[in-house]
């Protein structure tokens, strides 16, 4: 893969590779963190001085359908010890889905100090990279975060609706069955995530993981990236755009993809997503 | 299983299932060799699980897996699980696992695309119990 700033990308600052992060990880303004979907990998093993934030134990409201509010926030960033100038730099498995996620969630909050790890884990762990389970400990800070926006990145269902009534750019970042509505339960075990199976009407359907090369999860270069969701979907990056998959996760990944590497200017993603639009009446569905 | 109410700690409940998965042992070869088939892979498990199960002399069942992933430590915790609590059980015990035992085993912090995975292992080692038991009632 060609270095990160060869690559055409709209803000190639906000990638660093492995090796940035093996020389910069012990920096004291520099804090690694690590956000996987399988809650083991991280105590089996993980970058040297990185922390771990877990979506659902850090970044989402433990009763409410939501993610933390401003104290929460704070309380996050005090244990994971980073003030507003510490370069917040995340990493995890499945070509950083998850990583993306949890950038996303700190953007909410103003966090604009922050990177993903290029490859993430998998290719951290390809190049046969140190990993320790041994869990850092950093001394609490006192950080003063920015009320919750979220008015640019996160859609509304009600915005949505609008958006998609408005022939609005949509992108369905879930698998073709889900999206063609062929599946909304697996054989024996029907699925509570939703009531019906499709997609929002005018979504394109764009798979989160096309935008990452498969085997060291890196992301694909700009021009391979454009090829996609430009020319093969026709997305334009001037038009406002809205991601979504099941629950906002995938989705995250393909907000970073448009808003960072292709230069798309308002992108925002919809959380709420097919488990919330596959069970709300009366709304209109494509499949 | 019931081994795991006890563990409420996060950090204990996660050392314990690494400890599992670092006891996984895949598929023997006289079972299958890779490419897997399709038929033996568990629907959406995105670790790549696959389940066999082996005929034993008594009647019950021997359970094989085999998780392509290496970073699929929880589907190899899973398989390590179940192959030590099922294998070699009577049928009818096995046609009965729950699919909630996931839960019971990796708690809450399971998101729900991977509890669904691990819940679709769990399902296929049933679903090989309830088919043999339907082949000898044939």
């Amino acid at each position: 893969m060609t270095e990160i700033t060869q690559r055409g990308y709209a803000r190639p600052d906000v990638l660093v590779s492995t090796e940035w992060v093996a020389v910069h990880r012990g920096d004291p303004d520099v804090r690694i963190v690590e956000s996987n979907e399988d809650p083991l990998l991280y105590p089996a093993g993980h970058i040297p001085g990185a922390v771990e934030v877990d979506w659902t134990a850090d970044l989402n409201d433990p009763v409410r359908r939501d993610y933390l509010d401003q104290a929460g926030f704070e309380a996050l960033a005090s244990r994971i010890g980073i003030t507003p100038a510490t370069t917040v730099v995340f990493y995890g498995d499945k070509n950083n889905w998850w990583a993306c996620y949890a950038f996303w969630v700190f953007q909410l909050f103003g966090h604009t100090n922050a990177r993903i790890m290029d490859g993430g884990r998998l290719k951290w762990e390809k190049e046969g990279r140190e990993l320790t389970r041994e869990k850092p400990v950093y001394p609490a800070t006192a950080y003063r975060a920015h009320p919750r926006d979220d008015s640019r990145i996160r859609a509304f269902r009600d915005q949505v609706l609008a958006h998609a009534q408005a022939q609005g750019q949509l992108v369905d970042v879930r698998s073709p069955a889900e999206y063609s509505g062929e599946r909304t339960h697996m054989e024996g075990y029907p699925n509570e995530g939703a009531l019906r199976g499709g997609h929002i009407p005018g979504a394109r359907n764009i798979p989160w993981a096309r935008a990452a090369n498969p085997d060291d999860g890196t992301f694909k270069p700009a021009e391979e990236l454009r090829a996609i969701y430009q020319q093969e979907h026709g997305l334009d990056p001037a038009r406002p755009t809205v991601a979504y998959c099941r629950i906002g996760e995938r989705s995250s990944h393909t907000w970073f993809v448009l808003t960072y590497l292709l230069g798309f200017q308002t992108v925002r993603n919809y959380d709420g997503s097919w488990t919330e639009w596959g069970n709300l009446v009366g709304v209109p569905i494509e499949k | 299983m019931q081994d795991f109410s006890l563990l409420t700690d996060r950090e204990e409940r996660s050392a314990y299932l690494i400890e599992l998965a670092d006891q996984f042992q895949p598929v023997p070869a006289r079972i299958a060799a890779p490419p897997y088939p399709d038929d033996h892979r568990v629907p959406f498990c995105e670790s790549e699980a696959y389940v066999w199960s082996e005929d034993q002399p008594d009647g019950t069942l021997k359970f094989h897996f085999a998780v392509e992933n290496p970073q699929g430590l929880s589907a190899m915790a899973m398989a390590a699980i179940l192959d030590q609590t099922l294998s070699g059980q009577p049928l009818d015990q096995v046609a009965q696992v729950p699919d909630d035992i996931v839960l019971a085993i990796f708690g809450r912090n399971i998101s729900m695309g991977k509890g669904q995975g691990l819940m679709g292992i769990v399902a296929m080692v049933r679903e090989a119990a309830r088919r043999r038991q339907r082949e000898r009632q044939a």
